[in-house]
């Protein structure tokens, strides 16, 4: 059966203030600093556009190669993600070019702003994602360049997701995605749905976005 | 017959969707389906006969990817050779009585074009150039351009399109829920630009169903002088009985379209999800509905890669502030190519409500040609206002042209045969609103009807290349009432001739006409009043001006644009209160308490404040007192914080950005001298990285310190770096990479530096490095963030000045 590759857009939930502030390396924000992230807020907020396209595939697993029909490719740490898991959901995910041009437009103008719009725009992507698991109930995402998979594997993600030409979602040579806010990502149908944290299994262990677990 | 005059009198029916078919067939996910017109031409010429047969006029090759971005040059060639083979096959297979022709269909490339992207525009162009003349080569009879969800893009494939072939081309863009392209381009502006260069068919395919895109079509009816086309999908996919299925069926779909098509769509087909059945019901449905004539819109518009503007209902205000001219600090920033004080004039007029922004570089010593390009390029990265491109160069005006992502305005042409002779053709070619003033061989008339005629003249050679009255408005020219004191009075007079007599639109810069008096701005202001109640469509003038301000709010709310009065009061809260000048400012000219105060408002971040203590500072102190005394040490303060981690990066940053509008006041001060200290650090994102945050963090903090920084900017070639380099015989080179796919171009960088600039010293820094990784390329120094840099440039500069 050809897959089918489904185009859809979410209401994203309020910002989790708490999470941006994560994102641009902020413990407790001034009274400075919180009037400036509210007036980022408000000129994001028209700006974004999310959208998600997915399509759920077989895999199967032959030692640790795991083959998704359109593609194989070899990764403890994603079968490992995906144990329990009978079918999996590939999915592109951005929040639109709007952020980008933000993040430009200060980018000289005031890197402050800047700064905050790259940690807003994080955290939307993030929400949006979430929106997307759980209303398929999936498993931890995992994307390329997580643990063992390579990022080579963006390459084969775009080709059968046709992102660009559903989403706006498109890489370069170097494999940067363009909008710059933006995941792919591979997810298990289960049953029980997500329960492991994201960080459990990544080997950088002095990584600042770390959660304690 | 030709497909253009056949859609003279005839509704044209395309092709529905092929890979929804292909795939059928069992072409597999992610398997590339041009390929299949050499392995599999027999499956493709059926899809197609069967389109023919089910009644599409016009039926697309199976070449929507075929590009050489996908493909190498040779492959390329055999496939779009078979491919048309194949579908000129289907139509002799046919035995359906329609008139048929051919098309080759034309995808997007799946890349973004720069500055989001990496794509460079004319590298766009030149794919698409390579797929178009082998559509020549091949027979195609008509270009399609479909699938197009970005302007960009849309725009490169029509300008290869119309630059290698004669052929008619059809354009389809992707539309959204939203009703906008994916980079946000309305179907306003898509109609305003794409017309403009010339595209014989524009409209809307794939994405949504019929219903969903209604509204997006009637807007292209609304704003289209060509035929317009619709190939929407059969609605959205779902899977039932674990195939993949589509919402909208045959008969609902031909239903839906042909509501359309008796609202005046002239060009129907299918996208995603549509099969044979569904034209078929579409042209039975369909073929006795009279096709509705396409109708010249006279609108005249200029757009944006968002949006449109139209003259003829409020006033439009074109901001004049990017211009050299008078201009002390402009020219300076651009004989520095400092594109950032460019973008802040861009930007600083948006918030003052300009609709347009005018764009003039000229200066004899620089290079304008690149320059103009590079403030386009600039300046529509990050604001969505349509340009008034400003050059009497006309190289300098086509590479511009070029590179507008929408449909600018063209200033200026004049009635001199040169002038018109220079500029039409690129107007024609390019698209776009041209300014014509109203002179000539024999000067500036010094009647309105002298100015009328020779508008009258400049309108019958604009249509003898092809341009229609829409697409000029007139500059009346303004001249000065302290020279002549009819001057005020015959321009006003022309407004309204050109207006009346020719139906025309008219524009003019204002600030002309008070030249030698004192204050200027109230003759300006009521001029301005006088002549938009002579009809006046657009403006060229100050937006800082409060006095030109007020005339348009009031103009405005007292004219009936203004519904409810609601943009007058909002105008009226953002004016200025008057309060009395307080005391304390002038006190704080007392020396340590002000210094203090600096100081503060760099420590507490404050921009407007520094800026303000910095000024009064500047009435007693020397220039590099207040750097060395106020605004170092507040600095050094901020910089210990934050590497003692009391202080977070945004709160360093605000910091620098109050220290940064400090240095402006200085640098205005000291114009001329320069007010960096220090050596010069060449900065860049590396080749392939497209990110640049942390360039820019650095970038900030480096100039704070005194530092020359030349930002070569992102996604730049080590061999760019390393020219940089070797010019200013920089010590100091930074390079930035996001991506471990990215750390080979720094590599790269750093080995061509060694060889060819071995007396600098390289530092790197950005989201996967670590010290090892800098270490295993070869880099002097890993900076972990932007402080550790500065540090390491003050170290570096120390040892360059013993040198």
């Amino acid at each position: 059966m050809e897959p089918l590759l489904v185009t859809k857009t979410y209401a994203l939930p309020p910002v989790n203030l708490s999470e941006v502030w994560r994102y641009a390396g902020v413990t407790t924000p001034d009274d400075a600093l919180s009037a400036l992230l509210e007036e980022c807020l408000l000129e994001a907020e028209p700006q974004l556009a999310p959208k998600v396209c997915y399509g759920e595939f077989p895999f199967s697993c032959e030692g640790d190669n795991l083959c998704f029909g359109f593609a194989t490719v070899a990764s403890a740490d994603l079968k490992q993600a995906l144990q329990g898991c009978q079918k999996v959901i590939l999915f592109g995910a951005t929040i639109g070019i709007g952020m980008d041009r933000l993040i430009a437009k200060y980018g000289s103008l005031s890197p402050t702003k800047a700064l905050l719009f790259q940690a807003l725009g994080a955290e939307r992507i993030e929400a949006l994602c979430d929106c997307f698991c759980k209303e398929f109930a999936l498993s931890r995402r995992f994307s390329p360049g997580y643990g063992d998979l390579p990022l080579s594997f963006q390459k084969d993600l775009f080709r059968v997701l046709d992102c660009s030409r559903k989403i706006g979602l498109t890489l370069n040579d170097s494999l940067l995605m363009s909008p710059s806010k933006s995941v792919t990502a591979i997810a298990g149908t289960t049953d029980e749905g997500c329960v492991t944290s994201p960080c459990d299994r990544c080997n950088k262990k002095d990584c600042s976005f770390r959660r304690n677990l | 017959m030709k497909v253009t005059d056949y859609l003279k009198d005839h509704t044209l029916y395309l092709d529905g969707g092929t890979g929804t078919l292909l795939q059928a067939a069992g072409l597999a996910p992610g398997e590339l389906p041009e390929r299949w017109n050499l392995t599999h031409p027999e499956v493709v010429t059926k899809i197609h006969r069967d389109y023919f047969d089910a009644g599409s006029n016009v039926v697309s090759a199976n070449t929507f990817g075929a590009n050489l971005l996908k493909y190498d040059r040779e492959e390329l060639e055999q496939i779009i050779q078979a491919a048309m083979e194949n579908v000129k096959l289907a139509r002799s297979q046919s035995s359906a009585p329609q008139e048929k022709w051919v098309a080759l269909d034309i995808g997007p490339t799946g890349r973004m074009l720069a500055p989001y992207g990496d794509f460079d525009f004319e590298d766009a162009v030149k794919v698409f150039a390579e797929t178009v003349r082998l559509a020549v080569k091949y027979g195609a009879e008509i270009l399609f351009i479909q699938t197009m969800n970005d302007s960009y893009e849309t725009k490169a494939a029509l300008l290869a399109a119309k630059e290698n072939s004669n052929l008619p081309v059809f354009v389809g863009n992707a539309y959204g829920e939203d009703g906008k392209l994916m980079t946000g381009a309305s179907p306003a502006a898509m109609v305003a630009m794409l017309e403009g260069m010339g595209a014989d068919a524009i409209g809307i395919n794939c994405s949504l169903g019929p219903k969903a895109l209604s509204k997006v079509t009637e807007e292209y009816l609304a704003y289209a002088s060509v035929p317009v086309l619709l190939k929407p999908n059969a609605g959205l996919p779902k899977v039932v009985d674990g195939k993949t299925v589509y919402d909208v069926l045959p008969e609902e779909f031909a239903e839906d379209v042909a509501t359309l098509i008796q609202k005046g769509v002239r060009i129907a087909g299918g996208c995603c999800g549509t099969t044979p059945d569904y034209i078929k019901a579409l042209t039975a449905r369909s073929k006795n509905i009279p096709p509705l004539p396409v109708t010249k819109k006279e609108i005249t518009c200029v757009s944006s890669y968002t949006h449109a503007v139209v003259f003829g209902e409020k006033p439009i205000l074109i901001g004049e502030r990017i211009n050299p001219t008078g201009k002390k600090r402009f020219k300076e920033a651009l004989r520095e190519k400092d594109m950032d004080y460019l973008l802040k004039e861009g930007i600083a007029q948006q918030e003052k409500g300009v609709h347009i922004l005018d764009v003039n570089v000229g200066l004899p010593e620089i290079d304008e040609v690149a320059m103009l390009t590079d403030a386009v390029c600039g300046l529509q990265a990050i604001i969505d206002l349509p340009l008034q491109i400003d050059t009497s160069d006309p190289v300098a005006m086509e590479a511009a042209l070029r590179r507008c992502n929408g449909k600018p305005m063209i200033n200026s042409v004049s009635g001199k045969r040169e002038s018109m002779d220079a500029i039409f053709p690129l107007a024609k070619k390019y698209g776009g609103l041209v300014v014509a003033l109203t002179l000539d061989e024999n000067g500036i008339p010094a009647t309105a009807e002298g100015r009328l005629t020779i508008a009258k003249k400049i309108l019958t050679v604009a249509e003898s290349y092809g341009i229609e009255k829409k697409n000029l408005i007139f500059d009346p020219l303004a001249l000065t009432i302290s020279a002549d004191k009819t001057a005020g009075k015959e321009t006003l007079a022309a407004v309204r001739l050109i207006r009346e007599e020719l139906g025309c639109h008219t524009s003019l810069g204002v600030s002309n006409v008070s030249f030698g008096l004192p204050q200027r701005e109230i003759v300006n202001s009521t001029f301005f009043a006088l002549a938009m109640e002579q009809g006046l469509s657009a403006a060229i003038m100050n937006p800082y001006s409060l006095e030109m301000q007020k005339a348009y709010a009031a103009f405005c709310a007292i004219s009936g644009l203004d519904e409810n009065c609601t943009d007058y009061i909002e105008f009226v809260q953002t004016l200025p209160q008057p309060v009395a000048v307080t005391p304390v400012a002038a006190e704080t000219t007392n020396q340590s308490e002000n210094g203090s105060s600096l100081n503060q408002a760099i420590v507490k971040g404050l921009k407007e404040q520094a800026a303000q203590h910095t000024k009064e500072l500047l009435k007693t102190v020397p220039p590099l007192e207040i750097i060395q005394k106020e605004i170092i040490p507040a600095l050094d303060v901020v910089g210990m914080g934050f590497e003692k981690k009391t202080v977070y990066l945004p709160q360093l940053l605000m910091s620098a950005e109050a220290a940064k509008s400090a240095f402006e006041q200085i640098k205005g001060a000291m114009t001329g001298e320069t007010s960096a200290t220090k050596c010069a650090f060449v900065l860049a994102t590396v080749k392939g990285d497209i990110h640049d945050i942390g360039k820019n963090i650095v970038k900030l903090l480096l100039e704070n310190y005194g530092f020359m920084v030349y930002d070569l900017g992102k996604d730049v070639e080590p061999a760019a770096i390393v020219e940089k380099t070797k010019e200013l015989h920089a010590p100091l080179v930074g390079l930035s990479a996001l991506m471990t796919t990215t750390v080979p171009a720094m590599e790269e960088t750093i080995r061509l530096l060694r060889k060819e600039a071995p007396w600098c010293k390289v530092v790197v820094g950005g989201a996967v490095l670590t010290q090892e990784y800098a270490d295993a390329i070869g880099a002097d120094k890993y900076a972990k963030d932007a402080m550790e840099a500065v540090r390491f440039a003050e170290k570096i500069q120390c040892d360059f000045m013993k040198m």
